[in-house]
């Protein structure tokens, strides 16, 4: 009796674990089937990914998603390697006044599902973005069109007046003229934004499933089942592309991985052939194994130490310079990121039109003894100086942690406290104005214009609390000057306001650095694009 | 039967007040998770407050629950992610990922487990033992990650053995290397629980009972001893198999299996209330179906439980 009991025990027990590995079995080996798997064969090739937010291009501005926007899609222009824009689905974006822009479409492009690009794919795109109750990330890049204030009532909960932004105007079908709120003389090179890609009419039927399965006019299209969330996303060459840059191999498929750290691991394991994040900490032993395959490119990513100068502690410029001098840049990067990013003297970051290698000149020098006369004759600092970053990576404390250190022993400050906080909390914390101390702020650039920088992170509104009417005035004159070239000296002039008061000081800039396996050649990644449409595969 | 009755009813209470305290809890982390969906970038506040009506983030926790719930039951409306994906479809994707790595995990555990166990409890005191006490120890001490990372170089990217991430091979081999790392800890407790429940058996005295009787050595330790020796082995993996789908956060972050321990990393993270709760219910009920076939399979180890 006991012996049919106990059988009967472990045959439920083996059927359990048998049922559960079996219905995984065939889910893994579909989701294998599925895609062109691992990038090998057929003239395709992979690319490493974090999984990206959204799809729809006026919907998201993480990093992720703009490389396979960039791919799937063809803005008006692009910034090419030099920092130069160029025309790409536009033919010509011009002005007299720097505030009604005509854009003129280059003919006989069209979308992956044969519809024609036209003026009226990208105002559809422009408004839908710009529609409040859409509720899209990139909502704030339309504001300075007309009309926008009629579809983003301040008011809460009040409905929109208007579906449309009345500064578009589509002339004809390959004419879409754009009227500004005010002058705006970076207008052409912020186009270059995904942000600002075209859709088709097919989009707005559905735009869920548009977000996982968008229609771009780029040189690939999505591929099968589209983005597979987590897993991948996979696509291919698009035959009826007509623009300047079609694809030279098959397709590509973008892995999706949710730690770089593995990815790097595939990296070598020849499981994916380019990654474009490859941690800082392995940058001396990729370069080491991958040789000429191991690409640094400098990134228009910069890091801050914003003061928070609405707090009278933090009042004296001079006390905030002295901050800055006693600040060894160079010892940071090198500890914490093995020398990759750039110890910076300038606002803006070194790919941007107008910068100067030495516009702080030293006030962004490393000079301890300088430093503790400065911060003496401002007064010094009473009390426990508390210095702000979010967990979202070891690393920021890491270098807050040196910071911490060099201000101690340059400054003499004895009493210095973290406040590490929740990512998710951190930008809360800065928006209510919450910090009594240092903070790390960083900027991830959107289009190379040192107004980006300047007006973003200095202008109306910012963190610090930092008012400057005549900072204030240079920008709207550089924004109103009649070039990009015009525009430049005028910018630099309001660069040096900044530094000479410095609510924050600059830190260094970002280097990305990519690797790529032995199967594919061509690659030309530069800090605006992957471009992974010159990649070919052996 | 009617125990195990009892046993599912009294899990309706505990799915109630862990989808309530869940909720609480992540609706009490710090910060705005909508403020922080753009990164560094500003949205302005028309876009927030759309965002926030979306989510039901601009009503009171209790509204919030209600809502969820009444979703939850009357639509079988998970939620949402931030993202816009349904949390049901991408539990349903997910799920299956994790329950190939927890079942490969376990079953490895098992086996090898009571297998060294039962080698080192027959053996005690010779080299085996020592062995395996050395060996469990070891593993004990040293974190799965570094388990898991050393073991992803070696075995997979030098050695080749394996593949080194993701699913592509789908089980078992891509789910082999995953398992064991997950699998090893629980595997090292199993291992030491067999074999001090084997050396304490072997001297009980109906074992010296039936040698005296004039048994086998295979049958005395095989039908009498073993058995017995398995009771607080079975109690440990049947908790443990509700730990192992929990403890899959980090094995499948370092082998980037896209599975419910890593999405739950990152919904915390983002402070996604839906599916926090949506996969902690369902571990609270993997917990809860866990014990019941433990307490269940006690009868079949030991009719004294069963009756009684």
């Amino acid at each position: 009796m006991t012996v049919h009991n106990r059988a009967r025990g472990a045959a439920v027990l083996l059927a359990a674990a048998l049922a559960v590995s079996a219905c995984g079995g065939s889910g893994g080996s579909s989701g294998g089937t599925g895609g062109g798997t691992g990038g090998t064969g057929g003239g395709a090739f992979s690319v490493a990914l974090n999984e990206p937010d959204h799809l729809t291009p006026g919907n998201t501005s993480s990093s992720y998603s703009i490389t396979v926007l960039q791919a799937l899609f063809d803005t008006l222009v692009v910034v090419d390697a030099q920092g130069k824009t160029q025309m790409r689905a536009a033919e010509s974006v011009s002005s007299d006044d720097q505030q009604t822009w005509t854009i003129k479409i280059r003919q006989g492009q069209k979308f992956h599902n044969g519809e024609a690009v036209t003026a009226e794919s990208f105002a559809d795109a422009w408004n839908a973005a710009a529609y409040g109750p859409n509720a899209w990330t990139n909502n704030y890049y339309f504001a300075n069109i007309e009309g926008y204030d009629k579809l983003n009532p301040e008011q809460e909960g009040a409905k929109p007046s208007a579906d449309k932004l009345s500064g578009l105007k589509v002339v004809d079908a390959a004419t879409l003229q754009v009227r500004l709120t005010a002058p705006f003389s970076q207008f052409p090179i912020t186009l270059a934004y995904t942000g600002f890609a075209p859709m088709p009419k097919a989009a707005f039927t559905d735009l869920k499933s548009y977000d996982l399965k968008p229609i771009g006019n780029g040189p690939f299209m999505l591929d099968g089942a589209g983005w597979e969330r987590n897993q991948r996303i996979t696509t291919k060459k698009f035959d009826g592309y007509a623009g300047p840059r079609p694809a030279k191999s098959a397709g590509v498929q973008f892995k999706i991985y949710a730690s770089r750290d593995t990815a790097y691991t595939d990296l070598r394991a020849n499981k994916v052939d380019l990654l474009q994040t490859i941690p800082p900490a392995s940058a001396a032993e990729a370069k080491r194994l991958f040789g000429d395959r191991f690409v640094p490119t400098a990134s228009g990513t910069m890091d801050y130490l914003g003061f928070p100068v609405f707090d009278k502690r933090f009042a004296s410029p001079d006390l905030r310079k002295a901050f800055s001098m006693a600040i060894d840049r160079q010892a940071i990067v090198d500890a914490v990121y093995d020398g990759t990013f750039k110890p910076m003297r300038s606002l803006v970051a070194p790919l941007v039109p107008g910068y100067r290698e030495d516009a702080c000149g030293e006030p962004c020098s490393y000079d301890p003894a300088k430093a503790k006369a400065l911060f003496d004759k401002a007064g010094g600092l009473s009390g426990t100086v508390n210095l702000y970053f979010s967990n979202a990576d070891p690393s920021y404390e890491q270098w807050m942690t040196a910071v911490a250190n060099q201000l101690k022993q340059n400054l003499g400050i004895a009493d210095i406290k973290f406040r590490k906080i929740p990512a998710a909390d951190y930008l809360a914390t800065l928006r209510a104005k919450k910090e009594d101390g240092p903070y790390r702020n960083n900027w991830i650039m959107d289009y190379p214009s040192p107004q980006n920088y300047l007006e973003s992170m200095w202008g109306a509104g910012n963190r610090m609390g930092w008012e400057n009417e005549k900072f204030t005035d240079l920008i709207a004159k550089a924004n109103a000057a009649p070039s990009m070239e015009a525009s430049i000296p005028l910018y630099q002039q309001a660069e040096d306001l900044a530094i000479a008061e410095m609510p924050m000081i600059p830190l260094w800039n970002w280097q990305d650095q990519a690797g790529y396996s032995n199967k594919i050649t061509g690659v030309a990644i530069d800090a605006y694009s992957p471009n992974l449409d010159t990649i070919s595969v052996k | 039967m009617r125990y195990t009755v009892q046993r599912l009813l009294q899990a309706v209470p505990v799915f109630v007040a862990t989808t309530f305290l869940i909720y609480v809890m992540v609706w009490a982390l710090p910060g705005d998770p909508i403020l922080a969906l753009a990164g560094d970038k500003p949205l302005p506040d028309n876009v927030l407050a759309e965002l926030r009506r979306h989510y039901h983030l601009d009503e009171p926790l209790l509204v919030q629950y209600g809502l969820y719930m009444a979703g939850v039951f009357l639509r079988g409306d998970l939620g949402e992610t931030f993202t816009g994906q349904p949390v049901g479809e991408l539990l349903a994707d997910r799920w299956a990922v994790t329950a190939q790595l927890g079942a490969t995990a376990w079953v490895f555990e098992l086996v090898v487990g009571i297998g060294f166990g039962v080698l080192a409890g027959l053996r005690r005191g010779r080299l085996a033992d020592t062995l395996v006490l050395a060996g469990t120890t070891f593993v004990i001490a040293v974190p799965v990650f570094v388990v898991g990372y050393t073991a992803q170089i070696v075995l997979g990217l030098n050695l080749g053995l394996f593949p080194t991430a993701g699913t592509d091979e789908g089980w078992p081999g891509s789910y082999l290397l995953p398992g064991m790392v997950l699998g090893s800890f629980g595997l090292a407790y199993v291992a030491r629980l067999t074999r001090t429940s084997v050396v304490e058996n072997l001297r009980a005295d109906y074992v010296r009972t039936a040698t005296a009787k004039g048994l086998r050595r295979t049958r005395v330790v095989g039908r009498h001893a073993l058995r017995n020796s398995l009771i607080p082995v079975v109690t440990y993996l049947g908790v443990d198999f509700g730990n192992l789908m929990a403890g899959a956060v980090v094995t499948e972050g370092i082998f980037n299996l896209p599975g419910v321990g890593q999405q739950v990393f990152q919904s915390i993270q983002l402070q996604e209330g839906p599916v926090v709760v949506g996969v902690t219910t369902l571990l609270v009920m993997i917990f809860i179906v866990a014990n019941l076939l433990v307490d269940l399979l006690y009868g079949v180890l030991d009719p004294r439980i069963r009756r009684g």
